[in-house]
Order: structure tokens, then sequence, then C-alpha cells
């Protein structure tokens, strides 16, 4: 109860940070992020550049304030696209079995024999390697894990009784699925989704790392661990920090998700 | 001679709360006796008996009392002492045959496993007295028998294995924990029969626990009644039975099922007929036929049981009309008219057609509250205000002895027999013409099923639905039915006015499955008396 309540805390706090971290990036950083002074080359962290300086002489703080809002943006629209393609199939395939079920399912299995990167990385040359097209890419590449754990969930939902019993009651299937079968979905789904969000955020810096990700000058926290490889000897700050900063938000995500998810269900409510 | 088991002041406690689940109780067991410990979920019998074999869930602790097996104080043994105790000197049988035997190991070496632990003897001399004890309990082919696996044998014939597997060492005391529970009505018998010629034989003591006080008082000598941790009475089965001296106990009693008198049904049109339905399941290895041509007809405010064991193909029966199963064959006929899922005479039978589950747990939504629950049952009543909508909702609330604080509260807040409450209420509340009603109450304690069974009753009294009860359990359609259909793999074997069946059954089956069960009848001075219905069925051929 103590320790629930702990992380409850921790979990908020550290997403709290963060959004006000992303929102002042926007608006405010130290230096500018993408101002090169070749002069301050690989400065390790000091007074005037708390968390050091890149090979370029940019501002590690203020490039990681600026990629906050990037990274963030990236991995909460995939996650969004991913859950809400994968639930709406799954939901669809689960309920409706059948040849739509074989023909999707057989569809999705294709897609997951592929490791998601690659399939990222085959997607991204067609939609060309932006922002946008990176979100459509990871969401694309992540459908089907959500699709599968949904219509798994759905197939073991709809033998419960009370969806018998709510088609004994004369409600149309549509009323079923978004009154029964959807709510009893978001348990799985709210873990499933908090995990994916770490995924999307390394993700994105492997394809950064492969020069599929943001394109570079602008800063997200992926590039830039990705850009500090090269100077991990001479200069571990710059792929330590980024390093940090997603470890954090990862484990703000997923104490969040916990949160959230004993929320949503009454039978933990009051404990 | 002395006790075999002495249990002094015995408490036990759950977790760091330490809520006590066990109170004070004592008992003893003399060598060879069968002792009963009945009460209803929650009253602590498990968790005694378990306590005598060291076997207690780690949650629980013992905070008083001593347990001695034959004298010695089993908190002071050693766990390797503990260890060849249990099997040896004490055997167990569980409630679920279908998972405590291991679905990996054959049957020979599962039996084999507890002879090799405790007895010393060559592998020649354990096949010898396998086979013998295979052949005790019934088996026609031993030999195929110890190749074979669990899940090639039936229920019955699993628990029959597992007691032949605790039974082979001939232990001084059997724990029996809900032994045929999970059994069919015609099976129980021959179960409980075999365990009890098998210990009278060995000598061997039996604590038996059970929820079922008829079943607990035909088979033991002696009976312990608990509640809530609490002994609340002890005696001689026979003196328990005539002479209840606890109020508890007397309501323990007074909640068996009794017929009630018959009553005439106003000879009506039939409200829903059945005519030559068929079901088949696809399965992998072509379909299999779960009915075979199944006529039926109920008349208005009239109460069917369709009874049977498992396997009958009642429970199908009952989801086919209720529209939840497509027949392959056979129509169904709501008030004359032939139903089909495509025109108005569907919604209207969807309308007047409700169905109350057996599990009270799984048939509600856990996500959804109370008042939620039963108002999705008035969603498709037409031209309803909020308002309206949200009075009936406590009317139907208030109909089935629920206050209105409920409607705010979610199914996990509620007790089994809350919740099954809350399910009839969501049947009743549109009041529909027929209620399909699957087990409604076999998963709840003996008490709250006779509070629950009432009310249904009173409700099917004072709205007058027509109602397809299905059951097992022949004493609750003994009470409720105003006529039976016996089923029997798939086939109507029988049907007729209730009197007529219990009091002159004409099929075999029939016979055999009142005669499964002893039914209690009352007596002056507020006890019961046990009677078989009928003499012992002829036993039941058994294959490997």
């Amino acid at each position: 109860m103590k320790r629930r309540r702990l992380n409850a805390v921790l979990g908020i706090a550290l997403i709290a940070a963060l959004v006000a971290v992303a929102i002042i990036g926007m608006i405010w950083t130290p230096y500018d992020p993408l101002g090169i002074a070749f002069g301050a080359r690989l400065k390790p962290p000091s007074a005037a550049h708390w968390l050091g300086t890149d090979e370029f002489g940019r501002d590690v703080l203020s490039r990681l304030m600026k990629g906050a809002a990037t990274s963030v943006r990236i991995s909460c629209l995939t996650v969004a696209l991913a859950l809400v393609i994968g639930t709406a199939l799954g939901i669809f395939t689960g309920f409706v079995r059948g040849w739509t079920d074989r023909v999707v399912m057989a569809f999705t299995n294709a897609l997951l024999a592929f490791p998601g990167i690659l399939l990222a990385l085959a997607l991204l040359t067609v939609v060309g390697a932006n922002e946008y097209g990176i979100i459509l890419a990871l969401g694309i590449a992540y459908t089907p894990s959500v699709a599968r754990v949904v219509r798994g969930t759905v197939l073991s939902l709809r033998e419960k009784e009370y969806i018998e019993a709510a088609r004994v009651m004369g409600n149309s299937e549509l009323f079923i699925m978004a009154r029964h079968v959807l709510p009893n979905c978001v348990a799985p789904l709210i873990v499933l989704g908090t995990s994916m969000f770490g995924w999307v955020l390394l993700a994105e810096s492997a394809l950064s790392f492969l020069g599929l990700g943001v394109p570079p000058p602008a800063p997200t926290w992926g590039n830039m661990l990705a850009s500090g490889r090269p100077f991990m000897v001479q200069a571990v700050w710059l792929g330590l920090f980024p390093g940090i900063c997603i470890s954090l938000t990862l484990l703000g995500i997923n104490l969040l998700g916990d949160v959230l998810r004993d929320r949503f269900d009454p039978r933990m409510r009051g404990l | 001679m002395t006790a075999l088991v002495e249990v002094e002041n015995l408490t036990l406690v759950v977790g760091q709360a330490g809520v006590p689940v066990v109170k004070n109780v004592s008992l003893t067991l003399a060598p060879g006796e069968v002792l009963g410990i009945v009460g209803e979920s929650g009253s602590g019998k498990t968790l005694l008996a378990r306590a005598v074999i060291g076997l207690e869930p780690p949650a629980i602790r013992r905070t008083g009392g001593t347990i001695r097996f034959e004298g010695q104080d089993i908190a002071d043994l050693p766990p390797k002492a503990m260890r060849a105790l249990r099997g040896n000197r004490i055997g167990m049988v569980f409630q679920e045959p279908m998972t405590s035997l291991n679905p990996s190991m054959t049957i020979g070496r599962q039996l084999e496993e507890g002879l090799v632990l405790h007895r010393s003897g060559d592998a020649a001399s354990r096949r010898l007295q396998i086979l013998d004890m295979l052949r005790r309990i019934g088996i026609a082919d031993p030999l195929a028998a110890l190749a074979a696996y669990p899940h090639q044998f039936s229920g019955g014939m699993r628990q029959r294995i597992m007691l032949a597997s605790v039974m082979l060492l001939k232990p001084a005391l059997l724990i029996a924990d809900e032994p045929t529970t999970a059994l069919d009505a015609v099976v129980q018998r021959e179960v409980l029969e075999l365990m009890l010629e098998l210990t009278r034989d060995h000598g061997t003591a039996v604590l038996m626990i059970s929820h079922d006080l008829s079943m607990v008082a035909r088979y033991t000598d002696r009976v312990l009644v608990m509640c809530r941790g609490d002994l609340i009475e002890e005696n001689a089965t026979a003196e328990i039975l005539a002479n209840p001296r606890e109020p508890y106990t007397r309501q323990l009693l007074n909640a068996m099922p009794l017929r009630s008198p018959a009553r005439a049904v106003p000879d009506a049109p039939p409200i829903v007929e059945v005519r030559g339905l068929v079901v088949d399941y696809a399965g992998k290895h072509g379909s299999k036929r779960a009915l075979h041509g199944i006529d039926l007809s109920i008349r208005p405010r009239e109460v069917v049981a369709v009874v049977g064991g498992s396997g009958s193909g009642k429970t199908t029966l009952g989801r086919a009309i209720a529209g939840l199963i497509d027949p392959s064959e056979g129509e169904i006929l709501f008030a004359g008219r032939a139903i089909a899922r495509s025109d108005e005479s569907w919604r209207q039978y969807r309308l007047n057609c409700q169905m109350v589950f057996q599990d009270p747990y799984a048939s509600l939504d856990p996500r959804m509250t109370i008042g939620q629950l039963v108002g999705e049952a008035l969603r498709a009543v037409p031209g309803l205000t909020k308002s309206q909508k949200a009075a009936r909702i406590l009317e139907g609330l208030d109909e089935v002895g629920l206050e209105a604080k409920f409607a705010d509260r979610y199914p996990h807040e509620l007790s089994g027999g809350q919740r099954q409450r809350v399910a009839i209420a969501r049947a009743v509340v549109r009041r529909p013409s027929f209620v399909i009603a699957d087990e409604p109450v076999s998963a709840l304690d003996v008490t709250v099923r006779a509070q629950v069974l009432d009310l249904f009753l009173e409700l099917q009294h004072r709205y007058g639905f027509s109602c397809l009860f299905i059951s097992h359990d022949l004493g609750v359609v003994e009470q409720v039915a105003d006529r039976v259909v016996v089923m029997q793999q798939g086939r109507i074997v029988e049907q007729g006015d209730r009197d007529q069946i219990f009091d002159h059954p004409r099929h075999d089956y029939t016979r055999t499955l009142l005669s499964a069960i002893p039914a209690l009848e009352a007596v002056d001075g507020g006890g019961v008396r046990l009677k078989w219905r009928f003499d012992a069925p002829p036993p039941i051929p058994v294959e490997a």
C-alpha cells in the first residue's frame, strides 16, 4: 500500500518533470541548441555548460531540452497510432472470427516475422526520413503486437458469461464490443503501451544511428545518443545524459502505467 | 484406546493483520472413525484439516493450540519426519480430480511414487500391489491402466485412482476434502462408497470435509459443524440430524430443499415450444451431436426443470433455446411463431427471454456498477426517460432484496449470493415472459442457496414468467419444478409432472439419478431424517 503510493508519486513526478522540461525547451534554452561553437568542442560538464558540449560545441543541456519535446512527441504519437489501429484490428478480428480473422492475422504474422526495426527501415525509405515518417513507420511496425494482444484478450473475453449475458439481453454486437469488451482490454493495453513507449524511444535512436532518424541538426534524444557513440571514450557525457533521460522517462511511464491500470480497474480502487 | 488425532484449542490466523480463521477448535478422532466436518465457505473447515497434515498455506499462522497425531505433537516434528508422516500415515484426497493427478505421468508411475518413497520392496512386489489395488477400485483392465495417462479416464475414475494411490500405503488417516463435489451425482455415490469400503478394510480413520450435509450425514459416524472459524456443534450424526441444538445447525438443516406442494398450471397454449432440435458441435474429427432431436414445450407460468448428468446436453439445450448456439435442425417457437434471426419475431423473443447463469462471478461485467448492469437490461425498452430508468433499476434491486446503495457498487464488492441476486434482478427487470436459469444456485453456499431460490420462486409466482430450470441438483429441482425433463446423452429419456418423476420414475436412468443422492425429510422437532429414494443402483460397468 505504502509502496504503491510512493511509486505513484514518483511516476507522476517524473512525467511532470519531463513535460515541464519539454515545454520550457520549446520556449527557452540556456544556449542555442543548434549554435555551433568550435572553440568549445567536447567540453566536460562545467559551470558554463552544466552537461558539457558535443563535438560541434553545442550545449548538451539545451539540446536535451529541445529534443525532449521531439522525442516525447514521436513516442506518444507512435504508441497512440499503434494502439488505435491495433486495438481496432484486434477487437474486430477477435469478435468476428472467420475468414477476416484469418486474413488479418496472416498479415500481422507476416509483419511480426520481420524485426520491427527492419520493417520501419523499409517503410521509411518509402515515406521519407522525417518526424512524421518515423511516427508512421514505427506505428505500423508496432501495430501487429497490439493487434495480437487485443485479439487474444478478446478471444478469452468472448467466452465469458457476462458477454453471453449481454447477448441474451438483446444488445447488438457493436454495443457489446464497445461496452463490455473494450473496457476489459484496457489493463493489458496499458501494460503494453507503456513498454512500447520505451521501445519507440530506443527504436528512434537506432533509426538515427542508421541515418534514418530525425535529420540533423535537429536534436532528439535518440540521435544524440547515436551521435555520442564515436566519442564514448573522450566524452562519456554525450551518451550518458541522453541515456539517463531515456531511462528516467521509461521509469516514469511505467510507474504511471501501473497507476493508470489500477485506476481503470474498479477491483483495485480503494485498496 | 488412544486417539489418533487430537486437536486442542487450535487457532489459526491469516496474514499480518492476524484475522482468525479457525478459532479455538478442539477435536479428537479415534482410529477407524469417520468424522465429518460440515460448514459453508469461509468456515475454516479446509484449513483445519490441512493443519493436521501440516499443509496450511504460507499466509496462515498458528497462534495457539496443539495438534497431536498418534500422540506426537506435529509442531515438534522436523520437516523430514513430517514428510515421512504424509502419504505414509496420513493420506489426502482433493476436490478436483482433473488437476490432482499429474497429466504427464502414467497411472502406474504415479501410483508407484508413494510406495517407492515410503516402502521397501522391489519393483515386482510394488507392481503386484498396484495391480491388486487397481482391481479393487473397479478398473476393468489394470494392466492397461498402468500404462495409461490420466486424461484417458473420466473424472469419477480419476478420483478412484487418486483414492487408490492414497490407500496403497494403508494410511492411518485419510483426509478427504470435498472428495465428490466436482463429480456427477451418479458417480458421487459410487466413489464415496468405495472410499468407505477401502478405509473400513484397512482400519483407516476418515476426516471428511464437505458443504453437503446430506452426503456427510450418510457416510459419517460423527459430525462437526463449523461456521466462520468457530466449532458450532459436535455430535453423533444421527443425533445432529434428529435434534440439532444450535440455531446455526438448524438453519443449515432447514436450508435443505424440500418438496413444495404441487401447483396447478393453467392449461394454455405453450409460450415456448421446441421441435426436433438438433445441435452439433464441430470438432477436429467430424462434428459431435450434442442434442438428438429434442421436443419440449413450456406453458405460461410453468417451471420446467431439466435434469441430467454432465454431458447429458442440458446446458446445450438451454443455450440453444436462448439463441446462443445455432441449432443444426429443428425450430424454436415463441408464442406460437417460429423465431428467425432476421425478423421482428426475434426481437420480440430477445426482449421476452432472459437468462440467469450459473456463476455469479463470471456473469457480471467486473467494470460496471450494479446499477449499470441492471440498467443495461432496460436499454432495449423504448421510450424510457433517464429518471424512469433509474427508478426501474432501484425497483429491480429492491425486488431482489438489495438496497439502493448497491447501485453504485461493483460486483467484486458483493458476496456470491448478492451477485446472483443482481443477476436475477437483471433478468426479471424487463418483465420477461420466459427465463432460462442454468444452474442458478449451484455455485452458492447452502443457506444462501435456500434464500436465493426462495427469492427466485417468489418472483416467478409474482410475475408469472415461465422458466426453464436447468440443474443437476435433484433436491433443488424437487422444490421448484412443476414438470421435470430427464436428459441423458443428448436425448430426453423421460418427462412428466414432478411428483410422478420423483415418486414413480419409469426410466432406469431416472431411477439411477434419484437413487444416487440421499434425500432429507423434515421430522417433528426441527430435525430431519435421511432416506434413500430407491435402493442402490446396479453398479455401472466401468471401463478404462
